[in-house]
């Protein structure tokens, strides 16, 4: 191999450099324009009355999604009931009982794929099983799809953070007697706390952007929801829907919408860091 | 007497703390193999409402790109192109930009800005896809159709894959998106794995006297090619499944083109537009099986996945993701 000239050598480090430096930019640039679009489409959109009344017909003055952000809420309140405890429980057994058991490695390889199998996929499992045997689309479905999503996210950290609880702790705690159950929902979770609350936050936000699995499930609905078995309006749908319409003020709605959204999961994954970057100090 | 009485205590306390116990795991086990339970009703229900139209169909279900639900023909050829398709250019833009965002973050920036910038690069992946969706059809594809379609066509017009008509919607537009999605994933993990090089070998290079793209070439990446690849790997799970933004913008034609300014659709893209109309059973059938297909292509993409990252944590001894 020939050597090459210092000058040329230095050129291409500088170059790479520079190539590095403008792909981060580029990044930056990307996130900084789709917030800004969102911020300022969606800021025209809202008011009071995008908060408190009903959609009405396109065309039409005034009107709200009020129905579709206590879609949202209850659904992904749905989701949490069902998609938290299971998931904690899970991960409890990996870090606890499952390290070197056949089950435990099983479940751990398992978690990590449900994670990676797209939540459309999931929208149609939970069609087959929650909306076509009852032959209509209900909001239970939908939360329970939303669920099915959270539980592999909480799961993966509850295992992960229970897993950096050093052993000295763990042994400390069933040496004064405690039963094991004990030790680990008092002592270990305390321990644990902020790495838990950061996992469910993060897996609420990634739940509450979904689109994919409600369409199949809750669907989408122009009125106030009476019960949960009824297919239930949600802001993620509302917002393809309205997007995909002809109308001007219907797409308007949906830049609002956007913004709720777009607000809502960043500032919970800014809580999330926040939690974490607070325990690291 | 007062001793034994004491250890009789002792004893039942350890004899219910024990039982507890038992029940107490008992309960984390049944919530662990949930996801077992899961997975296998994934694939099941799949199985199951997928079979008329396996028999309909047969094996050409592959391999014909006819779609018309009024004379029930279904084949998933199109939308298994065009998920391949969109997959193979974001990848294509991804991971180089990404790897030169990682070089920027572990070995160019000053810590507080290599912060900064790597939180907002993990903030792009926290916005939600239905939101890229919206940015990418109303703001991104009338940018392209205006500004880059014409440009390419003007200069690489030549090439077959920029020709035709200059809407901004369809496979390139859906593949950009599908990039910027990806990048953050792909650039995080690919961060992580530079920054777990030791330093002694980065130092040993720097003290040769060798330059920063000479040592990231030749030390940090050739340490580091595993977990980049397993990043890759990641980022591809991501983009292959991705429903909502490709939905926006790919523009659902049924038809192959080689060009990448014309529309398409994407197994994801046709199930979010078609599955909550369809009503005719066949219809619905049909539409399970192509959710099946992408189950399957996820599900095998998946295992490889995890059996690599098993392998780059044995050598590296970190945790990818």
């Amino acid at each position: 191999m020939t050597p090459r000239s210092d000058k040329g050598r230095k050129l291409l480090d500088f170059t790479v450099k520079a190539v590095s430096f403008g792909a981060a930019l580029l990044g930056i640039f990307f996130l900084g324009w789709i917030l800004f679009v969102v911020i300022q489409r969606g800021i025209a959109a809202i008011s009071w009355d995008f908060f408190t009344k009903l959609p009405t017909p396109p065309g039409m003055e005034g009107g709200g999604v009020m129905n579709a952000i206590i879609g949202t809420v209850l659904m992904t309140g749905i989701a949490i009931l069902i998609g938290v405890p299971t998931g904690v429980l899970a991960g409890v057994y990996l870090a606890e009982f499952g390290k070197h058991t056949r089950l435990g490695a099983w479940v751990r390889f398992t978690v990590n794929m449900l994670m990676g199998i797209p939540s459309i996929i999931i929208g149609l499992f939970v069609y087959s099983i929650l909306v076509f045997p009852f032959g209509r689309f209900s909001g239970l479905a939908g939360g329970v799809s939303l669920a099915i999503l959270m539980f592999p996210v909480v799961a993966r950290t509850t295992d992960d953070m229970l897993s950096m609880v050093p052993n000295a702790l763990r042994e400390a705690a069933l040496a004064i007697g405690n039963p094991r159950w004990m030790a680990t929902l008092s002592i270990l979770f305390r321990a644990a706390k902020s790495g838990l609350i950061t996992g469910v936050l993060l897996s609420v936000a990634r739940v509450s952007g979904e689109t994919a699995p409600l369409l199949f499930t809750a669907l989408n609905s122009p009125y106030m929801m009476k019960s949960l078995n009824e297919p239930v309006a949600n802001l993620t749908v509302t917002i393809y829907q309205y997007a995909m319409s002809p109308y001007d003020d219907w797409n308007q709605v949906a830049w609002g919408a956007s913004l709720v959204i777009m607000i809502t999961v960043l500032l919970l994954n800014l809580t999330a860091r926040l939690i974490v970057g607070g325990k690291r100090k | 007497m007062e001793h034994h009485h004491g250890q009789t205590e002792r004893h039942q306390g350890w004899k219910t703390s024990r039982s507890t116990d038992l029940i107490f795991r008992g309960i984390t086990a049944a919530c662990a193999g949930l996801v077992l339970v899961v997975m296998a009703g994934i694939f099941v229900s799949l199985v199951w409402n997928s079979l008329p139209s396996i028999r309909h169909s047969g094996i050409s279900f592959l391999f014909s790109k006819a779609w018309d639900p009024v004379s029930n023909e279904f084949g998933a050829l199109s939308s298994i192109y065009g998920t391949l398709m969109s997959t193979a250019i974001a990848m294509l833009l991804a991971v180089p930009l990404s790897m030169v965002i990682a070089l920027f973050l572990v070995e160019l920036a000053p810590p507080k800005i290599s912060y900064v910038v790597g939180s907002a690069i993990e903030l792009l992946a926290a916005v939600p896809s239905i939101i890229y969706g919206m940015w990418g059809l109303f703001v991104f594809a009338p940018f392209m159709a205006d500004n880059v379609q014409p440009l390419l066509s003007k200069y690489l017009g030549w090439l077959p894959l920029f020709q035709g008509p200059e809407m901004g919607i369809g496979m390139m537009t859906a593949g950009i998106i599908l990039a910027l999605m990806i990048l953050p994933f792909v650039s995080t993990v690919m961060r992580d794995v530079f920054a777990m090089v030791p330093d002694v070998m980065k130092e040993a290079g720097y003290g040769m006297g060798a330059t920063t793209w000479e040592v990231t070439k030749d030390v940090t990446i050739r340490y580091g090619i595993q977990g980049m690849i397993g990043a890759c790997l990641l980022g591809l799970g991501r983009a292959i499944g991705e429903t909502m933004a490709v939905t926006f913008v790919i523009g659902n034609s049924s038809d192959i083109f080689i060009s990448l300014f014309e529309a398409g659709n994407s197994i994801a893209s046709r199930l979010a537009n078609e599955f909550a109309e369809a009503s005719d059973p066949m219809y619905m059938s049909a539409l399970m099986e192509l959710g099946l297909v992408l189950f399957l292509m996820t599900f095998g993409l998946q295992v490889v996945t995890q059996l690599w990252l098993k392998r780059v944590k044995r050598k590296m001894g970190g945790d990818l993701l």
